[in-house]
């Protein structure tokens, strides 16, 4: 069952990609490698270009140049063969509100000449209670669920999912978190897309960050943080009166005096520093701000994160970017 | 496992009867509008045509326009009476005698107030001593198939068989092309041309029940004549649908949003509404617009039922008619299926 392109080397190729609407150049020159096997995530803010890169991977967008290999072939030529292989969901498809959950599996069971039992798929999506209620009568979660059913009905070598868990609380986000592990385990390509960045560390074998339509990094997200070369992430704040006194020489000088590995960065009514040796450069940073009399309001650490990396490849966090 | 051909045909079928307004509309309401107007021209007695007379008129004049069978007559002060019935059309003509003179006051454009002149004048003078020199014989005839329910009811066939064709595909095609259900099932394996023939196909379920039940109201009710073959009637009723299935098609192939494909669905229809000869004949219409009016595929269908229902008209004899139901079927569906926005 594991994907594996004729030349064993890539369920996907992406190179030189570009993708541009009127005004908006989406997507400006992405390469992409993904593995067979590998569950591989895009990463990046809203407008980053992750729907527009795997809707033209999907073969539901021309590109306006690069070149897309999927399992081995183009669209152009065997675009028909891709499509009983691919396992899609679109970031906001709405289903038939109308049908049933057995119906609507039923219906995308129809259309693939091979594929599994739609009992199967609604056990492995967990909607066995559901079997029979209207789509219109589910929960957010339930219809992700339900759109991750649809897209594994055919049997997928290599399975697409656009930010599978979007809007979702945190339980039904497990719950496809889960899914997709099980999906892994049994040697299926993924390429899923995301803004959590947590998402990202916990399912992706590796990832690629991007914003603007191009890849800013691309690894595992351990290595990707390893190369922030921070060990933890201060976070320090000052009383409210103080702050204007905290400029960007100031700031300078106390990323300076704790020994940042990268510039200070505004958040959160406060600043953070990636730091390397944590016991030494917080009393470092205290001393700073005393020797400036700026009286410190709030101080806390945090190992760093995919989100760290965001922030030092972009300067902004991918939350409010 | 089912084909997806039929697995996409029952989805049409169960999105329909699962939504309760798209039943009424095309079942409901062609029953009451068949019903409401039945009842309206059912055994239209000879109605009496309301005319006035001028107060003040002769007493033999006023008696005379009384006993004429076809007249109902109104006393009016004044003229200014007079112009204020005529123009709110309370009365067809007026009549206004002095002097030895009769005078009539009527729009000639209006079939009835002609109608009225002529059996006032007959009245009038006959009471003041008129004889006919011919002696006349009436035969009045009532015969199914010649009144207007009769001609209403193919015509109301053809209508419904229209409206829901491009209303319940126009409306089904642009809900899916709005939730991106369009764009994730071409992202499957699935075949565009059977996703298009499943709303063709759907239809021909339901054509069977809408033609039923409003045939079968038509000859209960009102004892409308079938006088051709069913299995005629059959097949015009099918060409016809899958024909407005298409058309319904083409109509919703771009529209990204329910507002624009109703205004494109009534640009197409309005102009079958008002040509196709569905309330009164499309003979009325000037020589000059007959081409147009008989390339519609409406005039087509309501001219090939009429035939069939009302005349007994094999299916040779309405050949024309199919023919051009086909090209109207053929064409918009490859168009559509070429020209369809499916994200
Ligand atoms: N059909 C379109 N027409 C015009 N502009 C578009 C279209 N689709 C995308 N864009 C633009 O291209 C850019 C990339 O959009 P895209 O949807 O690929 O981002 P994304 O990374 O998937 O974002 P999100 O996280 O919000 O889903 C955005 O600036 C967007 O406005
Ligand atoms: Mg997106």
């Amino acid at each position: 069952m594991t994907a594996s392109a004729p030349d064993g080397s890539s369920a996907l190729l992406v190179r030189g990609l570009r993708k541009r609407y009127d005004d908006v150049v989406a997507v400006d020159g992405l390469d992409l490698d993904v593995r067979p096997g590998e569950c591989f995530g895009l990463l990046g803010p809203n407008g980053a270009g992750k729907t527009t890169t795997i809707e033209i991977c999907e073969g539901l967008t021309e590109p306006d140049a690069g070149e897309v290999i999927v399992l081995g072939r183009t669209w152009a030529e065997s675009g028909r063969d891709l499509r009983e292989r691919l396992g899609i969901q679109l970031q906001e498809t709405q289903l038939a509100e109308k049908l049933t959950v057995l119906e609507t599996l039923r219906l995308f069971r129809s259309f693939y000449a091979r594929g599994r039992a739609v009992d199967d798929v609604i056990a492995l999506v967990r909607l066995e209670e559901k079997r029979r209620a209207r789509v219109s009568a589910l929960s957010g979660g339930q219809k992700q669920r339900l759109a991750l059913g649809c897209a594994l009905v055919g049997d997928p070598d290599l399975v697409f999912l656009d930010e599978p868990t979007t809007g979702l609380d945190p339980q039904a986000r497990r719950q496809v978190w889960d899914l997709v592990e099980q999906l892994k385990a049994t040697g299926r390509t993924i390429v899923l897309t995301t803004h959590y960045m947590e998402e990202a560390e916990r399912l992706c074998d590796r990832v690629a960050i991007v914003d603007h339509g191009r890849v800013m990094a691309l690894d595992t997200p351990r290595r990707l943080v390893a190369g922030l070369g921070a060990d933890q992430i201060v976070f320090f704040s000052v009383a409210e009166d103080a702050v204007p006194r905290i400029t960007a020489d100031a700031l300078a000088a106390i990323a300076g005096a704790a020994g940042a590995t990268q510039p200070a960065r505004a958040t959160d009514g406060g600043w953070e520093l990636p730091v390397t040796a944590t016991h030494e450069a917080i009393p470092a940073l205290l001393a700073e701000l005393e020797r400036r009399a700026l009286p410190l309001a709030e101080l806390r650490t945090h190992l760093p994160t995919l989100e760290d990396v965001f922030v030092s490849l972009t300067g902004r966090a991918l939350r409010d970017a | 496992m089912r084909p997806a051909i039929i697995e996409l045909t029952l989805v049409r079928l169960r999105e329909f009867v699962r939504e309760p307004e798209a039943m009424f509309w095309v079942f409901g309401f062609p029953l009451l509008l068949a019903l409401g107007l039945g009842i309206a021209f059912r055994n239209r007695a000879p109605e009496s045509i309301r005319i006035g007379v001028l107060q003040p008129a002769p007493a033999a004049l006023a008696a005379s326009l009384d006993s004429s069978a076809g007249l109902a007559v109104e006393r009016l002060a004044d003229d200014s009476a007079g112009a204020r019935a005529l123009r709110n059309a309370d009365v067809a003509l007026v009549v206004a005698a002095a002097n030895g003179e009769v005078e009539y006051r009527f729009d000639p454009s209006r079939p009835d107030a002609r109608a009225a002149r002529q059996l006032a004048d007959d009245a009038i003078q006959r009471g003041a001593g008129r004889r006919d020199p011919l002696a006349i014989r009436e035969t009045t005839i009532s015969e199914r198939g010649s009144r207007y329910i009769d001609f209403f009811i193919p015509g109301l066939l053809g209508l419904n068989l229209m409206g829901s064709g491009i209303w319940s595909i126009g409306f089904a095609v642009v809900t899916a092309r709005k939730q991106k259900l369009l764009k994730r099932l071409v992202a499957t394996p699935m075949s565009r041309t059977q996703y298009l023939m499943s709303f063709l196909l759907s239809r021909l379920f339901f054509l069977v029940l809408e033609v039923g039940a409003l045939l079968g109201f038509g000859v209960l009710v009102f004892d409308v004549p079938l006088r051709g073959s069913l299995w005629t009637l059959a097949a015009v009723c099918l060409v016809a649908a899958l024909t407005f299935s298409a058309l319904g098609l083409l109509v919703s192939s771009r529209a990204r949003t329910v507002e624009a494909v109703s205004g494109l669905a009534n640009l197409v229809m309005l102009p079958m509404w008002i040509f196709s000869g569905v309330f009164f004949s499309a003979a009325n219409f000037p020589q000059a617009v007959q081409p147009f009016v008989q390339a519609l595929p409406l005039t087509a269908t309501v001219d090939a039922l009429r035939a069939v229902m009302l005349r007994g008209a094999p299916l040779a004899s309405v050949t024309g008619e199919l023919a051009l139901l086909l090209a109207w079927l053929v064409v918009p569906f490859v168009v559509a299926l070429r020209v369809f926005r499916w994200r």
